[in-house]
């Protein structure tokens, strides 16, 4: 029942209890990641055995890796990040593009091609793989049988994984900057090339700005959901892992708390993030969220 | 005058050729491979025909339909959970809280899914496993003499899947019932409504864009996640995902991958078909709210 409406007892109090029962639900796994980071044990399990931050500096002289000494995390983290930087820099241009295409120009079958443009997100991320996947070694048969080339790229490895993830990130893209660029006044524009602006000097010293704290945004979010995604990776990975397929398969062995403390590592990383970019949208539009993966 | 209608063309080229080249190459042409893929068979090394054999061993062989409608099944129930979880959340942001705390609420909400599903799995396997936090508690408390093994069942998968879908089902229900004019409610309530009447007759109507919106994207998620229901379920989890991946990377047959990857997209589609159908929406705006 809303606030104005007289609520019972029961009622309040049923809808405290529920919300903090929701709130220990979404914090508990968390917690508890963040917590055997720092558990002086071999396994992140109970009991406690006392407090250590040998998960994140031990070089291996105990017997322990920790996080800033473990050459199979750190490579994982940058090969995640070198990923994330490809697909961010590739999304934003297309979607940019995208933006003003449909935004600013008419044309015949534009309709069909929004639809298009949107269906990304409909395909289940392990689809999207397996379709790149065979449509890439399908193009390096016919390169190596036609012309004898060998074009590595298309074999599973990182630019493959890029492509992946840029396949459906270019939608959330295009979706965010075309939602910023539809608001635009386009009779400001105008009015600067009335004055004697040329086109270029209009978009850096008009549109660009405006269309910044979107920029911004977008960047941000295609960062995260390269970094974090899953599904669609795992396709498409060769010998390179990224950090999320490196976790998944030290997570089926059985998990070090060397995980722990690159999780944390990780949870710190997006809250920042995330907490920077809630503050300066709030101020610009909504808060801004992560979509699927 | 000439010159800037070829001007305009050409800056349409220019747009142009990105959009294309990113769907063509990375969305369109890649289907089609896959459905050649799924629509021939081996016959020899090198030798392929063209048949339907690959669809065939799918309703021939039990364990692969059957893995198919449960995994279909249990994405339903996910869903249907996430609702009923969701919906209170999204009802205290919108409703009942007062402005400050309904957008640290709001924003608390948020704050876990931006950490990695790989993370969050992290910490249920931790907390569930046998030797994890949640039955040494048990036994601690005396409510089981040895410690249980809380993986590996249907019920940890499901709560597994609700936790990563619920962020995607509360965005589309604050925002649907942020809408919603509270002196509807209120005239509701003084023409004599119960709280039941009022959410069956005026919240629901109104939210059901919304609601619609989150089942359908929770749905596609849950349908094609492949971390929670193999991390939390390991070997009992079934999920057709893990067969896709074992037909593609495993065993190296893409033809029967292939045919499996269009038979998920083909109930994803077809589930988002009938929520649009049901509800009267448009696929696009159901997906520019979402």
């Amino acid at each position: 029942m809303i606030a104005s409406l007289p609520r019972p007892l029961w009622l309040r109090a049923a809808t405290a209890l529920y919300v903090g029962a929701f709130l220990i639900f979404l914090f508990v796994p968390l917690v508890t990641v963040a917590v055997f980071a720092f558990n002086d044990a071999n396994y992140p399990a109970p009991p406690w055995h006392g407090f250590t931050l040998d998960w994140f500096v031990a070089d291996g002289t105990k017997g322990r890796v920790g996080l800033f000494h473990d050459a199979e995390v750190l490579s994982s983290l940058w090969t995640s990040l070198v990923v994330a930087v490809w697909v961010t820099a590739l999304s934003l241009l297309v979607g940019s593009a995208n933006a003003f295409l449909m935004e600013r120009y008419r044309f015949p079958g534009k309709q069909a091609l929004s639809v298009l443009m949107l269906t990304p997100l409909v395909i289940p991320g392990v689809i999207l793989g397996i379709s790149i996947l065979s449509l890439s070694s399908r193009v390096a048969e016919l390169a190596d049988d036609l012309f004898g080339w060998d074009l590595d790229f298309l074999r599973p490895g990182l630019p493959l994984v890029v492509f992946g993830q840029f396949s459906y990130i270019a939608t959330i893209a295009t979706l965010m900057i075309s939602a910023r660029l539809k608001r635009f006044d386009q009779t400001l524009e105008e009015a600067a090339l009335n004055l004697g602006a040329s086109h270029a000097a209009v978009l850096r010293t008009i549109t660009f700005p405006y269309l910044r704290p979107a920029l911004i945004g977008c960047s941000a979010i295609s960062f995260l959901m390269s970094f974090e995604n899953f599904n669609t990776t795992l396709m498409l990975v060769g010998s390179d892992s990224p950090l999320t397929i490196m976790m998944y398969g030290r997570m089926r062995e059985g998990a070090s708390p060397v995980l722990n403390a690159v999780s944390l590592f990780l949870m710190l990383a997006s809250a920042g993030l995330a907490l920077t970019l809630l503050r300066g949208s709030s101020r610009a539009s909504r808060p801004s969220q992560p979509a699927a993966t | 005058m000439n010159s800037r209608i070829w001007q305009r063309r050409l800056m349409l080229t220019l747009l142009l050729a990105p959009a294309l080249l990113w769907l063509l190459s990375l969305i369109v042409l890649p289907h089609l491979q896959l459905a050649i893929l799924s629509l021939r068979e081996r016959i020899a090394p090198h030798v392929y025909e063209p048949s339907l054999a690959q669809y065939r061993t799918f309703f021939a062989e039990p364990l692969y339909w059957q893995v198919f409608v449960r995994t279909a099944f249990i994405s339903v129930a996910a869903t249907a959970l996430t609702l009923l979880v969701a919906f209170p959340i999204a009802w205290v942001i919108t409703k009942v809280a007062r402005a400050r705390a309904s957008a640290l609420l709001f924003v608390v909400c948020l704050i876990p899914f931006w950490v990695s599903e790989t993370v969050r799995a992290l910490g249920w396997l931790i907390l569930l496993r046998q030797t994890g936090v949640l039955p040494a508690l048990l036994v601690k408390l005396g409510l089981a003499a040895v410690p249980p093994e809380l993986l590996y069942h249907d019920a940890t998968i499901l709560t597994g899947l609700v936790y990563t879908s619920l962020l995607f089902m509360v965005v589309p229900l604050v925002n649907s019932l942020e809408s919603l004019d509270n002196s509807l409610v209120e005239a509701a309530y003084d023409l004599g409504a119960g709280g039941w009447a009022i959410l069956r007759k005026i919240v629901i109507p109104h939210a059901a864009p919304g609601i619609t919106a989150g089942c359908i994207v929770v749905f596609m998620l849950t349908l094609g996640n492949y971390l929670t229901p193999n991390l939390l379920g390991g070997k009992n989890s079934q999920w057709f995902t893990e067969l896709i991946y074992s037909q593609f990377i495993v065993r190296f047959n893409w033809e029967q991958g292939a045919a499996f990857g269009f038979l998920l997209l083909g109930l994803s589609t077809a589930i988002v078909a009938v929520g649009l159908r049901l509800s009267g929406q448009r696929f696009v705006d159901v997906m520019r709210r979402s």
